[in-house]
């Protein structure tokens, strides 16, 4: 990251983003291939769009962990928020226009929505540092699934009905429909996802992240994450670019989320898909990745998707080798004499394979 | 140099997926070949199925009838799948140990959810791969509504065991074997109110899940119908569920002679322990969750007596049927069956009673073999664990009756 | 009255919390990590205590003995295999990650070795209630040995810290590692310590956890280790009384709340009053604050 001759520098990371965007799509036309050919399973086939939506997920808090340098722990709060918001959207439009409209802006929605609780969020919580700043986002991530699994909202002639209590105390009519219902979320979304879809907003998201990384509002937020006094000190503006990054983060993340409401038919607000176990295991694939390294995030977030699904095999074992497989490649990838190893081999048997170094 | 550790990274990651890719064709494969743990007879199937041509899977061509289950076998439900598995596993052993289904035999695989929506419709993927022709499952409600989006886009039999919630069973190819939430809530309200037990009565629930949840608003709901009157109604959340000395206190002191507990057995247990230090101790009223609180490991079973709960099935009722299961159960995986495993076992007998009824063959398609079961579910009667002589509509509900029973001295007694 | 007696049981169930937190912060203090993996290795004591006094019929102190070996020699090498190896790595978040694989392997290891079903702890507490107020108010046996056990941890571990030469070692590395190497102190060997004494704390809160609240299963230490974690920020991580503090503020937040605004936004609420303090004091109620220089 730390570019310094710019001519021939800007050159390689136009060349990195271009190999970035050129995997995505090599990837997309790899699956088309197969799946026109009958070649995919069951399996994969479905876990095409959980894989389009872990990517990004994990692509949106890299700008925060890796660019902008803080550590969240309530990532799947942002995702929450933009899939119940996406998902109520599409319940409630559902036939009053066409379904690929509907779905653009249910998208829109999710994005809007979970990019203003980025905000809302991020005003308090950027004030903060490190651990402190850690724990305080995973509390208003549990905040928000708290919250959700309390929601009432629902719908008869007379206009919306709201409770935090339960779906009796909305008084709907007898034509009513509950839409929100607590803890059993929404049920019936429509089924609107698809692998293209996905890719198409991996792509944009990787075009905003990058097209930011690379531009001046970009090298202002890695100033913040590497002095964050010499920064104020030359004049940028802390409050702005902090909050920039995490809300263009929480947007994204919230784009997800409505993805991820229109891939199953029932969304609801469990510690398993939206409490911080779920942001802890993007982070894992963040770290894993490689901290601020936008290709190490995608890879390692499908790597980490696969792992338990091809482990079926094991039965019982299934997610302890899981675990011990995550740690080993985390000592394999981070711990200094690991890499010293690595290298070691490298030079001692792929030294006539230096060229690839330079490819990346 | 941080720089280069980072490319090296990449290159590790992405040796890393080259290899998961590689593995990619083959798991279908391991998948299968994995069905030698819980394939109960003679493992004669061709697995080709696997692998690749989703347009015939579910047609093995071959000699056995494939049933798929999907459930929680790890993570905060395991309890629950755990019990699925094993039970269904115990019935199609016993059904192929007699003959299988009209003289063929079953073959049966379990994959796991982690208690997920999306993890299963993986599993649910997962089993087609492997050439499902029927699933049992999923076991909780969330899961179940998941897969039965998809077993209805491809028109799949599914029966789930015990996914309560009303959307488990939309679709006119899905059923179930346990009650639906609205009628347990519905018939809990209507035998406190009938049988005068109580005049006043407080509710605690899991406000984070979608059984008690579902339970406890028509039990509100019907309530209103009834001689009895609410007088507290406190949640807890999946996120904090040891401590329920408010909920309980907050009864106390609205009086209620009552405590209606729409949940499962392991927070139950923690509330009577709790009530009891409190010194509080009313009637405890409860559903089919709560079967099973006798058999937790080490429990202090005298903390229990006089509880109430309405359940269609008791572990140690003194029917044959009942006593084989539980000592066969008991036998083979050491522990007693709870609700689940009941009716797991009997949604395994279920197919088998509809799959007699419709002729099915193991050359069948899953569509194929779907439109026959559906016609043949309404017409069967089932005497199973969790009821004598089961019947289904064609909505995908059972019939059958609740029977309320009474905790004393450490055991059901009929009420 | 029922104040009152909602106070005590938020001191009950806020003790749980502190005896927990006093591991979490001392390990967080000195090696700077957040070990997640914490929560089950009080699990893991739990259910060796379980093992040996329900399974085997030995006497309970035994139990709580052997516990506190197993869970130790547990926590010394979760350290050594996959803690210390990252100790020296380019993110202080490959260690956080690592941890997280770690809670998993235990979650999963006693899901295999123990099953899934819940089992039921016998309280290995034997000191009968305190009835207050004509038996209107009760303090169980439990609460008062937890909140004995803590204050005399606490005050073991202050001395220790303060007053040993490996207590020094420890203030020293938590300060400056590269400092502490130099002027001779052991940092490994500083590190490793810690990591015993905490797991020998994590099996200690397993037992009390399960004395006060009976329900043992694979995930039990999983919930209260985060809200333990949440109590050690709370009261500034870092801190050995802050710890103590911060556990019981948080029970008593929990049951306050549940009571008097509403039982479904329990988590809500205490989460809430977590941000509110960190807002206005960052560092927790007694932690010390840094002032960041150039």
């Amino acid at each position: 990251m730390n570019k310094k001759n710019s001519k021939f520098q800007l050159n390689k990371t136009t060349k990195s983003n271009f190999i970035t965007y050129l995997l995505v799509i090599a990837i997309y036309l790899i699956v088309q291939i197969l799946l026109a050919g009958g070649h995919m399973s069951s399996l994969m086939e479905g876990l095409l769009v959980p894989l389009c939506i872990y990517v990004m997920l994990a692509v949106s808090l890299n700008l925060t962990v890796g660019i902008l340098g803080e550590l969240s722990l309530g990532h799947a709060g942002f995702m929450c928020v933009g899939a119940f918001s996406g998902a109520f959207f599409s319940k409630c439009m559902q036939g009053a226009m066409p379904d690929g409209i509907r779905f653009l802006l249910a998208l829109m929605i999710g994005a809007v929505v979970a990019g203003i609780f980025g905000i809302l969020i991020g005003i308090p919580v950027l004030r903060l540092k490190g651990d402190y700043l850690a724990i305080v986002t995973l509390a208003f991530g549990e905040i928000i699934k708290n919250l959700v699994n309390v929601l009432y909202i629902g719908r008869d002639k007379n206009g919306f009905h709201f409770s935090m209590k339960d779906s009796i105390s909305l008084h709907l009519e007898e034509d009513g429909e509950v839409i929100i219902n607590g803890a059993q979320g929404i049920t019936g979304t429509p089924h609107d996802a698809s692998f293209t879809v996905g890719i198409i907003l991996i792509l944009i998201s990787l075009a905003i992240i990058l097209n930011l990384i690379h531009s001046r509002d970009g090298r202002a937020i890695m100033s913040i994450r590497d002095n964050r006094i010499a920064a104020e000190s030359v004049g940028i503006h802390i409050t702005k670019y902090k909050l920039m990054a995490f809300s263009i983060s929480a947007a994204i993340a919230g784009v997800a989320g409505v993805l991820y409401a229109h891939n199953l038919s029932t969304l609801t607000a469990l510690p398993k898909n939206f409490g911080y176990n779920m942001s802890i295991m993007i982070l894992v694939y963040v770290v894993l990745g490689g901290i601020g390294n936008i290709r190490g995030s995608i890879i390692s977030a499908v790597v980490l998707t696969l792992l338990p699904e091809l482990l079926r095999g094991l039965s019982d074992y299934r997610m302890l080798i899981y675990a011990i497989v995550l740690i080993a490649m985390m000592l394999l990838n981070w711990s200094p004499k690991a890499i010293e190893w690595k290298e070691r081999v490298r030079e001692k048997y792929f030294s006539g394979l230096k060229f690839k170094k330079g490819v990346k | 140099m941080k720089k280069y550790r980072k490319i090296i990274s990449a290159v590790m990651a992405s040796a890393m997926v080259a290899t998961l890719f590689a593995g990619c064709g083959n798991s279908g494969d391991s998948g299968s070949s994995s069905a030698d743990n819980t394939a109960a007879a003679d493992n004669a199937a061709d697995n080709t199925a696997a692998g690749g041509e989703t347009a015939a899977a579910g047609n093995n061509g071959g000699t056995t009838i494939k049933i798929g289950g999907v459930g929680p076998t790890t993570g905060s439900a395991a309890v629950y799948g755990i019990a699925v598995q094993n039970a269904a596993q115990l019935a199609v052993d016993e059904i192929n140990a007699a003959g299988g289904i009209n003289g063929v035999q079953i073959e049966f695989k379990f994959e796991d959810d982690e208690c997920d929506a999306e993890k299963s419709v993986n599993a649910y993927n997962t089993l087609k791969d492997w050439g499902m022709q029927m699933l049992v499952g999923a076991v909780t409600s969330g899961c179940s509504v998941a897969v039965s989006e998809k077993t209805a886009e491809d028109n799949m039999f599914q029966l789930t065991p015990s996914g309560s919630s009303v959307d488990c069973v939309k679709y006119d190819n899905s059923f179930r074997v346990c009650f639906s939430d609205p009628n347990q809530g519905m018939a809990s309200a209507k035998y406190i109110g009938e049988n005068a037990i109580a005049s006043s009565v407080a509710v605690i629930y899991d406000s984070s899940d979608i059984y008690s949840s579902g339970i406890y608003e028509k039990f509100v709901a019907e309530a209103a119908n009834q001689p009895f009157e609410i007088v507290s109604a406190e949640a807890f959340t999946a996120d904090s569920k040891t401590d329920f000395s408010v909920q309980l206190q907050k009864a106390k002191d609205a009086g209620a002679e009552l405590v209606f507990l729409p949940i499962y057995y392991t927070e139950a247990s923690l509330i009577l322990s709790q009530s009891s230090t409190l010194g509080y101790a009313p009637i405890f009223f409860g559903c089919d969750g709560l079967d099973g609180i006798l058999n937790v490991e080490n429990f202090d079973t005298s903390l229990a007596e006089g509880v109430m709960l309405l359940t269609p099935f008791a572990a140690d009722a003194q029917d044959e049927l009942t006593q084989n299961f539980v000592s066969a159960y008991k036998e083979k995986f050491g522990d007693t069956p709870n609700q689940f495993a009941a009716d797991a076992y009997d949604a395994v007998y279920a197919i088998k009673a509809a799959g007699e009824k419709a002729g099915i063959t193991p050359d069948m398609d899953m569509s194929s073999m779907c439109e026959a079961m559906k016609a043949a579910m309404p017409q069967i009667s089932l005497d199973g664990l969790t009821g004598v002589g089961m019947t289904w509509d064609a909505s995908g509900e059972p019939n059958k009756d609740p029977k309320a029973v009474k905790i004393t001295d450490g055991a059901y007694t009929a009420m | 009255m029922s104040f009152i007696s909602y106070l005590i049981n938020g001191i009950s169930l806020g003790s749980v919390y502190a005896i927990i937190a006093l591991g979490y912060t001392m390990v967080y203090g000195i090696a700077k990590m957040l070990n997640f993996a914490h929560g089950d290795v009080i699990m893991v004591g739990g259910f060796v205590v379980f093992t040996i006094v329900s399974t085997y019929g030995l006497p309970p102190i035994l139990g709580i003995a052997i516990a506190i070996v197993i869970c130790t020699a547990l926590g010394m090498i979760i350290e050594r295999v996959a803690y210390k190896p990252l100790r020296n790595a380019a993110s202080p978040l490959a260690v956080l990650i690592t941890a997280i694989g770690v809670s998993y392997l235990l979650q999963n290891a006693a899901l295999l070795i123990f099953g899934a079903n819940t089992k039921s702890f016998t309280s290995v507490v034997s000191v009968p209630p305190l009835k207050l107020a004509e038996g209107q108010l009760i303090i169980s046996g439990e609460t008062i040995v937890t909140i004995i056990s803590g204050i005399i941890i606490m005050i073991f571990l202050t001395l220790f810290v303060h007053k040993t030469k490996a207590g020094q070692a420890m203030l020293a590395v938590s300060e400056d590692k590269g400092a502490a190497q130099l002027m001779g102190i052991n940092v490994n060997g500083t590190i490793a310590l810690t990591f015993a004494i905490g797991s020998a704390l994590a099996a200690v809160a397993g037992v009390l956890l399960c004395s006060a609240y009976p329900s043992l299963t694979p995930y039990t230490g999983a919930m209260p280790g985060i809200k333990a974690f949440v109590a050690a920020v709370f009261g500034g991580i870092g801190s050995i009384p802050g710890a103590m503090i911060g556990g019981i503020l948080l029970g008593i937040i929990e049951i306050l709340g549940k009571a008097y605004i509403s039982s479904q936004m329990a988590d809500a609420i205490v989460f809430a009053v977590l941000i509110i303090v960190l807002l206005v004091k960052p560092t927790g109620i007694l932690g010390k604050n840094i002032q960041e220089k150039v």
